[in-house]
């Protein structure tokens, strides 16, 4: 009766203490419910004689010969992968499986971050487009398990001229993640990441949008017309990108008479085109419709 | 020589003995299947996720811890080649390693998963689950079995897509 009330005592002190116990045998195999990676883990067995302890996981296996009776060390380099593991204390006489003490415990990542996995799309993009660029991070400690404790993250966007975005985001099941709008000024971006002094960066390049308008001049040389822009901007006043196409129109009594296209070389489209007299020039890229020239005389 | 009454019989005897085969072969493979529940992918974060890749997630984790299950029990990393990328790959490859120096396999066999997807990347380069799984391990030194243990236990998981399919890149135990 006594015994009982010992062995019961017993229990309720090593689960209080956040021990698991064999379950075949109460006083026996006493292993923590769970360690922090990093830390060292103590096993208590019970009996007398020689045995072999395993512990198993996917993580990590280990096989320690062990005096019964005696707390065994493992120290953290020896185990120190997150995950589930089983302990299992065989010996010294029985060879039936079943009569192994076995128990499980955690080995829990640490809290301290140590590496960031940060994956930030697109590597480029136009600019001010709202929640244009994604950044993705996962958390690391410093044997490299994924932090599954929430913590707080610090994304920063910077664009050329110096002014920051920031966005913070709290990490679940060791990911956190944003979105941001690209920056009004073209140029190259720097995406950084950060969390308790851990971090790291991206570039990200934006670049110039679509066009916004368009306008030409029109100088007349002989039986030819020169037809030229002015610099072609987006509508945050970016020079839109050399190559960005400009189409020519000439069209004479609503019949079309020639179409030029042309790319934007330093900003600007020239072309020339046949100067009829009474015809209409108009000029457009993309989705902007620039302004028309009348050419002079009548047909 | 043989009746064509005779013939008829063999043909009919060898046709029930193929299907009993067959018959034992889809019990035994029913067997060997764990149970897995699907719970709904309403809320994964960014990105929204579409049934096929759901289904193509949920298959590529399941074959992962059949890679696993081979790799561990033969002592061959290579066999996890086909189911595990990056950092999860290294570690459980690590593990086969010290498996191998110590002379001992160990027998995983899951037989039920409750798995949930919780993160699609907004880019859709990275999803994650998590999977309340059992399974079973055994511990074997040297051939022997030495201890058998039935597990309950909290994973989670993340994939990447590859080439033909998506991969497990993390792959961690947590507590309840």
């Amino acid at each position: 009766m006594k015994q009982g009330i010992i062995s019961a005592l017993v229990v309720m002190i090593a689960l209080a203490t956040g021990f698991r116990l064999a379950a075949s045998d109460s006083d026996a195999l006493q292993v923590p419910r769970s360690i922090q990676a990093g830390d060292r883990l103590s096993i208590r067995t019970g009996g007398s004689g020689q045995a072999v302890l395993y512990i198993a996981g996917p993580g990590q296996v280990l096989r320690r010969k062990v005096q019964r009776g005696e707390t065994l060390v493992i120290s953290p380099e020896d185990l120190h992968n997150a995950g589930h593991y089983v302990v299992a204390l065989v010996g010294p006489s029985s060879s039936d499986p079943g009569s192994a003490e076995k128990t499980e415990f955690d080995v829990v990542s640490s809290r301290q971050p140590a590496s960031l996995s940060f994956l930030a799309k697109p590597s480029r993009l136009p600019v001010n487009l709202p929640g244009g660029i994604s950044g993705v991070a996962y958390v690391f400690d410093i044997f490299r398990n994924l932090v599954l404790q929430p913590l707080q993250v610090t994304f920063r966007l910077s664009d050329v001229a110096g002014t920051p975005q920031t966005q913070s985001a709290e990490t679940r099941n060791g990911v956190a993640w944003v979105k941001m709008n690209s920056a009004t000024k073209a140029g190259a971006a720097r995406f950084e990441v950060s969390v308790d002094g851990v971090a790291d960066k991206r570039v990200v390049q934006q670049v110039p949008g679509e066009p916004c308008n368009v306008r030409m001049s029109a100088q007349r040389t002989g039986q030819r017309v020169v037809l030229e822009t002015e610099p072609v901007h987006d509508c945050t006043g970016n020079a839109v990108s050399d190559g960005t196409i400009v189409t020519f129109t000439e069209t004479r009594n609503g019949r079309s008479e020639a179409t030029v296209d042309v790319p934007l070389k330093r900003g600007i489209a020239r072309t020339e085109m046949p100067a009829l007299d009474g015809a209409v020039v108009s000029v457009a890229t993309g989705v902007a419709m620039g302004n028309e020239i009348r050419l002079g005389g009548r047909p | 020589m043989k009746t064509g009454r005779q013939s008829l019989s063999t043909r009919f005897a060898r046709a029930g003995l193929l299907a009993g085969c067959g018959l034992v072969v889809i019990l035994f493979s029913g067997f060997e299947q764990p149970a897995v529940r699907v719970q709904g992918a309403d809320s994964v974060g960014p990105r929204s996720l579409e049934k096929p890749t759901q289904t193509a997630v949920v298959r590529d984790y399941l074959y992962a811890w059949k890679s696993l299950s081979a790799a561990f029990e033969a002592n061959r990393a290579e066999l996890l080649d086909a189911a595990f990328v990056g950092l999860a790959k290294e570690k459980l490859g690590g593990t086969v390693q010290e498996q191998q120096q110590l002379g001992i396999t160990t027998r995983y066999r899951d037989t039920s998963h409750d798995v949930k997807l919780v993160f699609y990347s907004p880019e859709g380069l990275s999803i994650q689950l998590l999977d309340t799984v059992e399974y079973e391990v055994q511990i074997l030194d040297h051939g022997q079995v030495e201890a058998i243990q039935h597990v309950h236990a909290r994973y989670v998981a993340v994939l990447t897509p590859t080439e033909v399919r998506w991969k497990v890149r993390v792959f961690q135990a947590q507590p309840e």
